[in-house]
């Protein structure tokens, strides 16, 4: 039985950062999938509804899209 | 009913900590209870006066700016005294005398220091972070803060913390570990609070009417989840008596130092970047009008900090007891990491594209956007110190101080000064600033005062670290410790000069702001005075 450190040391540096490399790569390749264009750019318009006042339940959803978008 | 288990438990602390102070075994830890003492009374008055009143539903149509103004306010307040003790101990250097023989032991270099990094640091920044949090979490999610006055708590609990840590410091309670030197019992006060904080924010986030969560959100709360993280592992201490405020640390040597380096770097990756990260992807598009350059490029950013930042930390212990490959690793990392943060700053800058004319009428946005600059260039000198050979020169020379001050004055300042603009008309409802004019003096004085600052130590540094291992012919060491203070004196002097001029241009801030709110013109369409539907 080898020691604790050495144990964990071993997963660390085998499973453990191919672990955290694929989930990584993952998550940069979920970032850039086909189709996230309109969602990021409806997200990163977030900042510009909303500012005086919280969404209210009368508020309905369609209706936050008729605020300006900022681009153009 | 409620109130009355508050009032209990605010009761019962109030008693505990007056017993706390009687057995106090030093004065640090004596202050300390005085101060949990006074805290607990107080909010018992405030309690027990709302006692038995109606309880006005939370009006779910506005969103809860009071904690934001008192943070904003709180910014701008520690700013200048943090900025006011950083330019007192850089005269205190220059000028040994000042260190009083009356106030030995109190207002000397050794305790003033701590004071002025955790004053600007943990004051300044940390109320700022806190203004950010609470006011870009309720905009982006369009939902009010969750937890009703749970956001005084922790306005208020963070306030008690820096007293504390602040009294402690000049009484000469520490633990001795760079940026978390305050004692367990602050240190687990601050736990608390910070647990309400990290409740706050998830809590408004899961309450969000927005679908998704706009990205500034997710730096700011990965600032809280890792500062809480780093904050507990670091200050493992068991305390020598429950009735004093010295403790020994749970870790020994080199783990000990490990730990307080990953602790230290990370401080600066998620207190002093990625929180601060989170107020750039918000105001600056805010300031600007237009939407983030590119949002994917902001998720890589994020992912990217968040994966390599945290093995960053051994490039501080280059040529020490750790093992070579952990400060390798430590420095491979720092260096991938420019690629991120040059990232982040493009991404940052680029949302100007269209733009740029409003960097010549709009001196607010010239501040967020020279703190970006100041982000990309403190990022790129970080990773170049990392490197070994680079830091077996640059280490313990005042070539660190200057980097780190173009990254805190430059980066965390001017991105700071710049919200504080931005939020003093909005939520007092005013149609702009007081004068425009005033915060073009406020940014040149600031700019110029970083530079004088940032490139005086950058030659003393390398002076310093050139003459340290200057040898001679026969090997000898050719000059002496005290050689390399009497040669840096005159940019000693160049620094402290410099960081007037970062006062000054604060104290122009202050004035402007105070102007904004008690003379400015009221906003037209300003939703404060809006009626209760």
């Amino acid at each position: 039985m080898e020691d604790t450190y050495t144990v964990l040391q071993v997963i660390a540096r085998s499973w453990g950062a191919m672990f955290m490399l694929l989930v990584f790569l993952g998550v940069i390749l979920f970032t850039l999938r086909p189709g996230s264009r309109k969602v990021h750019r409806d997200t990163a318009n977030i900042p510009f509804r909303y500012d005086d006042r919280p969404m209210s339940d009368d508020d309905a959803p369609a209706q936050s899209r008729q605020f300006k978008e900022a681009r153009q | 009913m409620l109130d009355y288990v508050k009032l209990l438990i605010l009761g019962l602390v109030a008693v505990c900590a007056a017993i706390a102070a009687n057995y106090a075994r030093d004065v640090a830890y004596l202050v300390h209870a005085l101060l949990i003492m006074g805290a607990a009374a107080i909010t018992f008055v405030v309690v027990l006066r709302r006692t038995g009143e109606a309880k006005l539903p939370a009006p779910a149509n506005e969103y809860m700016d009071g904690p934001v103004k008192a943070a904003a306010i709180a910014t701008a307040f520690w700013g200048v005294v943090g900025f006011l003790a950083g330019v007192y101990i850089a005269f205190q250097l220059a000028f040994p005398v000042l260190n009083f023989d009356w106030a030995q032991g109190y207002l000397n270099f050794g305790r003033l220091r701590p004071l002025h990094t955790s004053a600007v640091i943990f004051a300044f920044g940390g109320n700022a972070l806190l203004a950010a949090s609470f006011y870009i979490v309720q905009r982006t999610s369009a939902a009010r803060l969750w937890g009703g006055n749970l956001a005084w708590f922790v306005f208020w609990g963070y306030q008690l913390f820096i007293a504390m840590a602040a009294t402690g410091y000049l009484l000469g309670s520490t633990q001795g570990q760079e940026y978390a030197e305050p004692e367990w019992l602050t240190d687990l006060w601050l736990t608390i609070v910070w647990v309400a904080f990290l409740l706050l924010y998830v809590g408004t986030l899961l309450k969000r009417k927005e679908p998704h969560i706009y990205v500034a959100n997710w730096f700011l709360l990965s600032f809280i989840v890792t500062v809480a993280m780093l904050h507990v592992v670091n200050n493992l201490q068991i305390p020598v008596s429950l009735f004093g405020s010295a403790s020994v640390t749970v870790m020994s040597g080199v783990q000990n130092a490990m730990t307080q380096w990953w602790y230290g770097h990370n401080a600066v990756g998620f207190f002093l970047t990625a929180g601060f990260l989170g107020m750039m992807y918000y105001f600056i598009p805010k300031q600007a009008e237009r939407p983030v350059y590119s949002y994917k490029l902001s998720i890589i950013h994020f992912w990217a900090l968040i994966f390599l930042y945290i093995w960053a930390g051994p490039h501080h212990l280059h040529y020490t007891a750790l093992p070579d490959w952990a400060s390798t690793l430590g420095m491979v990392f720092s260096i991938v990491l420019w690629m991120p943060s040059w990232g982040g700053m493009i991404n940052g800058l680029m949302t100007l594209s269209g733009a740029w004319d409003k960097l010549r009428t709009d001196p607010v946005l010239r501040m967020m956007v020279t703190s970006v600059a100041f982000y990309g260039m403190s990022t790129f000198e970080g990773p170049m110190m990392s490197i070994r050979a680079v830091n077996s020169l640059s280490h313990y020379t005042d070539w660190t101080i200057g980097h780190v001050h173009s990254g805190a004055l430059g980066w965390n300042g001017m991105i700071t000064f710049g919200m504080l603009y931005y939020l003093f008309p909005k939520l007092w409802g005013r149609a702009s600033l007081y004068s425009v004019r005033a915060v073009s003096w406020h940014y040149w004085l600031a700019t110029i005062g970083i530079v004088l600052y940032a490139a005086s130590m950058w030659v003393t540094g390398i002076m310093e670290g050139l003459m340290w291992r200057e040898v001679d012919a026969q090997g000898f060491l050719v000059n002496s410790f005290a050689d390399t203070v009497a040669a840096k004196f005159p940019m000693y002097v160049v620094r402290g000069l410099g960081g007037v001029m970062f006062l000054g241009g604060a104290l122009i801030m202050c004035w402007n702001l105070w102007m904004t709110v008690t003379k400015g013109a009221v906003r037209k369409d300003a939703p404060i005075a809006a009626p209760a539907e």
